[in-house]
């Protein structure tokens, strides 16, 4: 950069520099005198609670009204300004209050909704407890021909010890799966030291032993059919099972 | 050497080669230690050990039975046996079914002996004999067919029964040819037919095979999930009437048949783990056997059949048990952290039992006094499982894949290691990954699975690697386990 590109450079910074200083320096315009008062004009509110009933419920509608003369609601009448009252409507149904006052005339509206009463059955949307148990309780991973759990398997064999422990009322099965690779037979037995593995490290941690139930698939079920490493390794793991 | 001279009477060929047997045993030891080397044998050295494996396998049982060292011949140059089409004796219909049966039959299980050369049919006359008067020795005795031996005969269906006569000529000896006459009678059905052509081989593979009974009535049990599950099956030895066992409807695994054929222990996935399970082939149902705990897999019979070897879980980690075949007086023979599975008694002696364990990383195969104590390990790397001890006691068949690990392309293939050398051969080379070999009664086959069809099948072959052929087609099929008789 030569002497007279740095010198229009630093001119135009400089100019920007005023240009923003002199946006907030700019000077606030004085507010305009205030509108003489008007009318006292009439005020008016009204409300339900709750808002939803089922059919042969009740609930209780509210208003609220000033510098109001003649205050009504459609389908009741003439009411005080202020007060409330016990609706009992077998639909839903608008409430509309009319206030009138030397000031003018306000309205205002509410509705309560009417639902049908629900069935004697309703199911819970809340997630069973065996949701909960697949969703949290993660599945450990192992290396090829080993059963001992490795580092990065810890985060999650906590992450299961918290929540069996927090729900002491779920007995479960874990079994040992292996990938396609091996023979059957040891297969098996290896799939039984890995089950057997993630249990010990659970009842080590004092989960109560009685409530786990281990099995080895060896390779008899595997989650994968692939022959790769991605897939091997998908094979080779302890799962959680819920028991009913 | 002829062949005629050779094999005549069984009475004069016994005295002839009781001589033979101390020379023939030394021999025979030599060539076994200069032909099993750790070393992949090129084509032709596997000729020369797959003769010398034959005579191998002949010699312990022959020994055993005290009256032939079967001539060193037979390995070698194999006796010419024409076997012409059976005959119909009469013109019942149902004859040429039962004939096409039998004929089949006949043929395969001789083919499949390896004791014998089977003339091409190409090279028969148009003229074959369905009784003994039909017979002209001139045309079978020299070229084309040059036969040494002929196995011919007649069969007929009558008031539904089937009748079979059957002969072995030996047709260079024509002044007194005949080697073997047998008639067989059953119900005229497809089944008894064919178990008369089995018995008939095993008479003629009896006589020209050193005396050995032949194989013919033996059965293989194994797992099949062609019906959805896997489930115990069994069939004829040579792949025909497959059937199933047990229906268990989950996993049932590792069939192994008793001594006696009267039973087959498993191992099953039940309600409450893997338990071994015993199914009787008498009463054709499940018998009660004890629930061990834990997970129990690969049970064993001891040649005697009165204990099982299996292993069991219940202690914790995968040991090796005994316990007696009621299930009875268990107990564990190995202590460690390792998996140890698949036991296997050595069938000669009862006195060994070889294993597999995990204890040092990847599977190996050991092997301990059938007490626990000196236990040894017989493989020296990669992964190997499923040891299967031949009936002569002096080998072990293995499913090793030698090279292991990532980026090595090793497959599992069947291996047959000398168990007093630990020198070993390699069987099997044609891909696929190869597994559970059991060996035939007779010594001189071993049926395996294997997934060189592009599925797990069951394959059998000459112990020596030869005469490779599928029994299975249907499903998957694994873990085959050859009757001890």
């Amino acid at each position: 950069m030569n002497r007279k590109t740095l010198k229009l450079f630093t001119t135009t910074i400089a100019l920007a520099a005023i240009l923003a200083l002199g946006a907030c320096k700019k000077k606030v315009a004085p507010p305009p005198p205030p509108p003489p008062p008007p009318p006292a004009a009439p005020t008016a509110s009204v409300s339900v609670s709750p808002d939803t009933i089922q059919s042969g419920q009740s609930a209780t509608l509210s208003w609220q009204t000033t510098n109001a003369t003649d205050v009504s609601i459609d389908g009741i009448g003439a009411v005080q300004p202020t007060g409330s009252q016990s609706v009992t409507p077998s639909d839903s149904t608008t409430y509309h209050l009319v206030a009138k006052g030397s000031g003018g005339t306000q309205e205002a509206t509410t509705r309560l909704t009417v639902t049908a009463p629900p069935p004697p059955m309703a199911v819970t949307s809340s997630p069973s407890e065996e949701d909960l148990f697949g969703r949290n309780v993660k599945d450990i991973y192992f290396d090829y021909d080993k059963s001992d759990i490795r580092g990065d398997q810890q985060a999650a064999i906590q992450a299961d010890m918290l929540f069996i422990n927090q729900h002491s009322n779920i007995n479960f099965t874990i079994e040992g799966h292996c990938d396609s690779r091996g023979s059957t037979e040891y297969n098996l037995a290896l799939g039984d030291q890995r089950a057997s593995a993630v249990k010990s490290a659970l009842t080590t941690a004092g989960i109560n032993p009685s409530r786990i139930k281990t099995i080895s698939y060896g390779k008899e079920k595997p989650f994968c059919m692939e022959e790769n490493e991605a897939c091997w390794q998908q094979n080779r793991r302890g799962h959680f099972v819920y028991q009913k | 050497m002829s062949y005629g001279a050779e094999v005549c009477p069984p009475a004069q060929a016994a005295s002839n080669r009781m001589d033979d047997i101390s020379d023939d045993d030394k021999t025979q030891k030599n060539t076994a230690r200069i032909t099993l080397r750790p070393a992949p044998a090129g084509a032709r050295l596997l000729t020369v050990f797959s003769t010398l494996l034959l005579l191998a396998l002949l010699a312990a049982p022959c020994l055993a039975q005290d009256w032939v060292r079967t001539g060193s011949g037979l390995g070698i140059e194999k006796v010419r046996l024409a076997v012409p089409d059976f005959k119909p004796s009469n013109s019942d219909p149902q004859n040429a079914a039962l004939l096409k049966t039998f004929n089949d039959t006949l043929w395969n299980d001789l083919d499949n002996s390896g004791v014998v050369e089977l003339v091409s049919k190409s090279f028969y006359p148009l003229q074959t004999p369905g009784l003994p008067a039909e017979v002209t020795f001139g045309i079978w005795n020299s070229p084309p067919p040059n036969a040494a031996m002929m196995a011919f005969g007649n069969l007929g269906v009558a008031a539904g029964k089937v009748t079979v006569q059957g002969w072995l000529y030996d047709v260079k000896n024509t002044a007194s040819p005949q080697v073997l006459g047998k008639q067989y009678a059953d119900t005229a059905s497809d089944d008894a037919t064919r178990v008369i052509a089995h018995k008939f081989a095993d008479e003629i593979i009896y006589r020209l095979g050193g005396g050995i009974p032949g194989i013919a009535e033996s059965k293989i049990f194994f797992v099949s999930d062609r019906n959805g599950h896997k489930e115990i099956w069994m069939m004829d030895y040579d792949g025909s009437n497959q059937r199933q066992l047990t229906h268990q409807g989950s996993i049932s695994l590792s069939p192994r048949v008793s001594p006696d054929g009267s039973r087959v222990a498993f191992s099953s996935l039940t309600k409450s783990g893997w338990d071994i399970l015993m199914y009787s082939t008498d009463l054709n149902r499940l018998v009660s056997f004890p629930h061990f705990g834990g997970t129990n897999l690969s049970p064993a019979w001891s040649p005697d059949g009165a204990r099982l070897a299996l292993s069991s879980s219940r202690g914790g980690h995968s040991e090796i048990y005994i316990c007696d075949s009621s299930g009875g007086g268990l107990h564990a023979m190995t202590t460690g952290r390792g998996p140890d599975v698949s036991p296997v008694w050595n069938r000669k002696t009862g006195a060994q039992i070889a294993f597999v364990s995990g204890s040092t990383g990847l599977p190996q195969v050991y092997t301990m006094e059938a007490d626990g104590t000196n236990q040894q390990r017989v493989t020296d790397q990669g992964y190997a499982v499923s040891p299967s001890w031949s009936p002569n006691g002096q080998f072990l068949t293995l499913a090793w894949t030698r090279k292991y690990g990532p980026g090595e392309p090793g497959s599992s293939d069947i291996y047959l290691m000398d168990i007093a050398s630990k020198q070993w051969v390699q069987l099997t080379h044609d891909g696929g990954r190869n597994d559970f070999p059991s060996w035939s009664p007779d010594g001189r086959h071993i049926v395996f699975q294997s997934s060189r069809s592009g599925k797990e099948e069951i394959w059998e072959m000459l112990a020596d690697g030869t005469k490779l052929h599928q029994l299975t087609f249907t499903g998957r099929n694994s873990q085959p386990n050859w009757s001890w008789k």
